[in-house]
């Protein structure tokens, strides 16, 4: 095997606060073989947008990333670079984009302007041929006229066309990674799938890598080919895309999983996951996830689960991969017994 | 479409916003954000309201409760002309017709005490006082899953989901007999979202509450909704029971809007209408049916884009606007008249087929 294009070791970063330690990314380990589709879901607080701001070295104070992580990327390791080498990593080599494009953007500027700075900054170029690949890139990310539209502001894009702009930005440079954080969050269904459609284009024909972030388990099926399940801090669950929804292994990918009303499939009451995502200030101890699932027993309290193999390529951070015979007998959690609603 | 038990009933409901221009300030174009809505609400049903942004949903939500005044239309609330009502007896029927938003956060005063924002209600419309409202207040934050304790608390103090919990306790707190659910559930991560859901659910149960369900997500909307009705730009495009509209879309739009759900299944194999270009202005909408210029029918043509098409009967109880899909009342010399070269035909995509 090669190596992978990005690996990932133990990340931590911590933010510390009057209020204490926020464990946002906890020990989290993975990689990213080229021209490979990762997703990442999990819910808000379960640290996936910190995650890949880390990758990148976007985290502000009071946030930092631990001693004893590692990123290496592409043979190098990304926490002992300088300042100066980072930013040439950032938008050369492994580009990023948002769930709200219009933060983004500078709103002042034309989009053919903001486009063709991107060359610029990085490269001797002439402004002429700047704007010609700016446009040449409107073109690729799908958005008609794109002679006349290189001289629109934001504003005047729809949100879809402002996210094709900014898909257009981040691979001006070609990037070998593209970190996706939500992107289509915040735009309709029918715009959604053009936008999914276009990556999915993109990176075949590039063949660059995407790290995909994610709460709708629907996307990830649809444009990933593996995923990692994030909760409070940690991954607790990895495998390819077709494996994880055959067979979840951990209770938290399960409860997500059936509780999501499903197209196509009317049921008299959803299951819910009982309880709140917990807080990164104060994260349950042992499993983390062992108050709100429907499993847990003595054990779960007493001692944290490493990430068990379970299956080719497939992890998860559940005693269940030892004990397996306790899945026949599920109760009602602990969260849900304390009767306090979400 | 009408219904004689009807609960609430809304006929060509129309909210236009002015759009001025110039150093006058004169009007000089309006945004059609509802373009003239009809539908029955029975009592203890749901019915969904979907469409994308900027297609009215939410406009049309308030403009039933007055929240916003209507342009024109007529809304009859348990027999009462909704529209005709002074301030004063409106106020009174608000306790009837409740409304709970997206984002409970922004609806509820950060100052006032989550106790004190249920009991609001309960003062306004003199309904109990002292130690009867707190008794009150306690078994409405206990219906809605949170402990009598929470009363003392501010909104600051809860998750989103406990949040929302208020917010429907709020709108419980008066007895209403109708609720609009603006998009409920859609700022909850999923595994709270469904607590909401199946707590919107057992309370409809238990008071025999209508809703109008307001959202842009088609599953929780399938999962909740009794019947569905599609909105596309101010006009509403399909409407239909549930399982009826979600099995067996008539409506081009709402065929290529179901296909592009995202389906939590890597092994799904189905065709995905990818629709060109984006939703168009509804201060400028396109002539005929609204959806033409996106529209994926093989048999759309010109007279698509000049003929208006009604909202008309296609199958037992399953409403839909298309003059390409069979049957239309749309015959087909009147479509050659408007310059039709492709008659009409019922196309179906793969998912309805199978």
């Amino acid at each position: 095997m090669t190596a992978p294009l990005l690996s990932v070791r133990d990340l931590r970063t911590y933010f510390r606060t009057s209020a204490g330690i926020a464990r946002a990314v906890d020990g989290v380990s993975f990689d990213i073989a080229a021209n490979e589709s990762v997703g990442v879901v999990g819910e808000s607080g379960c640290g996936k947008s910190v995650t890949s701001l880390s990758l990148l070295r976007l985290i502000q104070p009071p946030g930092t990333i631990e001693p004893g992580s590692r990123i290496e990327f592409d043979g190098s390791d990304l926490l002992s670079l300088d300042d100066e080498a980072m930013r040439r990593i950032r938008g050369n080599r492994i580009a990023m984009i948002f769930q709200e494009p219009m933060t983004a953007l500078n709103p002042v500027f034309t989009v053919g302007a903001q486009l063709a700075e991107v060359p610029r900054v990085h490269s001797r170029i002439s402004r002429r041929d700047a704007w010609a690949r700016a446009v040449e890139m409107l073109s690729v990310v799908g958005i008609p006229d794109p002679a006349e539209r290189a001289s629109s502001y934001p504003h005047q894009l729809s949100g879809g066309m402002r996210q094709r702009v900014m898909i257009g930005m981040a691979l001006m440079l070609s990037p070998a990674l593209l970190i996706a954080d939500e992107p289509t969050t915040a735009l309709d269904v029918t715009i959604q799938a053009q936008i999914l459609e276009l990556l999915g284009a993109l990176r075949e024909k590039t063949g660059m890598s995407v790290l995909l972030i994610t709460h709708d388990l629907g996307v990830v099926a649809e444009s990933t080919s593996r995923v990692i399940v994030m909760y409070a801090g940690e991954i607790v669950e990895q495998a390819a895309v077709r494996e994880l929804f055959a067979r979840p292994h951990h209770p938290y990918t399960e409860g997500l999983m059936t509780a999501m009303p499903r197209a196509g499939e009317r049921r008299e009451r959803l299951t819910v996951i009982p309880g709140t995502v917990p807080s990164p200030y104060a994260w349950p101890a042992a499993c983390r996830f062992h108050e709100r699932c429907p499993y847990a027993w003595e054990r779960c309290e007493r001692e944290a689960p490493p990430l068990y193999q379970i299956g080719e390529g497939h992890v998860s951070r559940c005693h269940l991969a030892v004990e397996p015979e306790r899945r026949a007998s599920p109760h009602l959690p602990l969260a849900a017994r304390a009767g306090a609603g979400a | 479409m009408s219904d004689a038990q009807s609960l609430l009933s809304v006929r060509n409901l129309t909210k236009h916003f002015p759009i001025t221009g110039g150093v006058m300030r004169r009007v000089v174009g309006s945004v059609r954000a509802v373009d003239g809505i009809s539908f029955d609400l029975a009592p203890g049903e749901t019915l969904g309201l979907v469409g994308e942004s900027g297609c009215g949903k939410t406009t049309a939500g308030r403009a039933i409760l007055r929240l916003i005044e209507p342009t024109a239309g007529e809304i009859i609330f348990e027999g009462t002309d909704v529209r005709a009502l002074e301030p004063e007896p409106l106020r009174r029927l608000r306790r009837r017709m409740q409304i709970v938003f997206q984002d409970p956060f922004s609806s509820l005063d950060p100052r006032m005490t989550v106790g004190a924002s249920v009991r609001e209600g309960l003062t306004i419309h003199k309904l109990a006082e002292g130690s009867a409202a707190d008794a009150r207040v306690r078994q409405l934050l206990e219906e809605v899953g949170l402990r009598p304790e929470h009363a003392s608390r501010y909104p600051h103090e809860f998750s989103g989901g406990q949040r929302q919990r208020v917010g429907i306790a709020r709108a419980l707190a008066v007895e209403p007999r109708f609720i609009v659910c603006d998009e409920p559930v859609s700022a909850l991560d999923v595994s709270v979202q469904a607590q909401v859901i199946n707590l919107l659910q057992d309370l409809q149960r238990a008071h025999g509450l209508a809703y109008l369900f307001i959202a842009h997500d088609l599953s929780v909307v399938e999962h909740i909704a009794d019947r569905v009705a599609v909105m596309y730009l101010g006009r509403i495009v399909e409407l239909a029971a549930a399982e009826a509209l979600y099995a067996r879309p008539l409506m081009p739009y709402t065929q290529a809007l179901l296909s592009a759900i995202p389906v939590p299944d890597p092994q799904a194999k189905r065709e995905r209408i990818v629709l060109a270009g984006d939703v168009p202005s509804p201060a400028n909408p396109p002539s005929g049916c609204p959806f033409h210029p996106r529209c994926q029918h093989p048999q759309r043509d010109v007279a698509c884009a000049r003929i208006v098409p009604p909202l008309e009967l296609k199958e037992d109880g399953h409403w839909a606007a298309c003059i390409k899909q069979t049957p239309t009342q749309i015959t087909w010399p009147e479509q050659q008249a408007a310059g039709a070269t492709k008659p009409p035909e019922r196309i179906m995509p793969d998912r309805a087929k199978a």
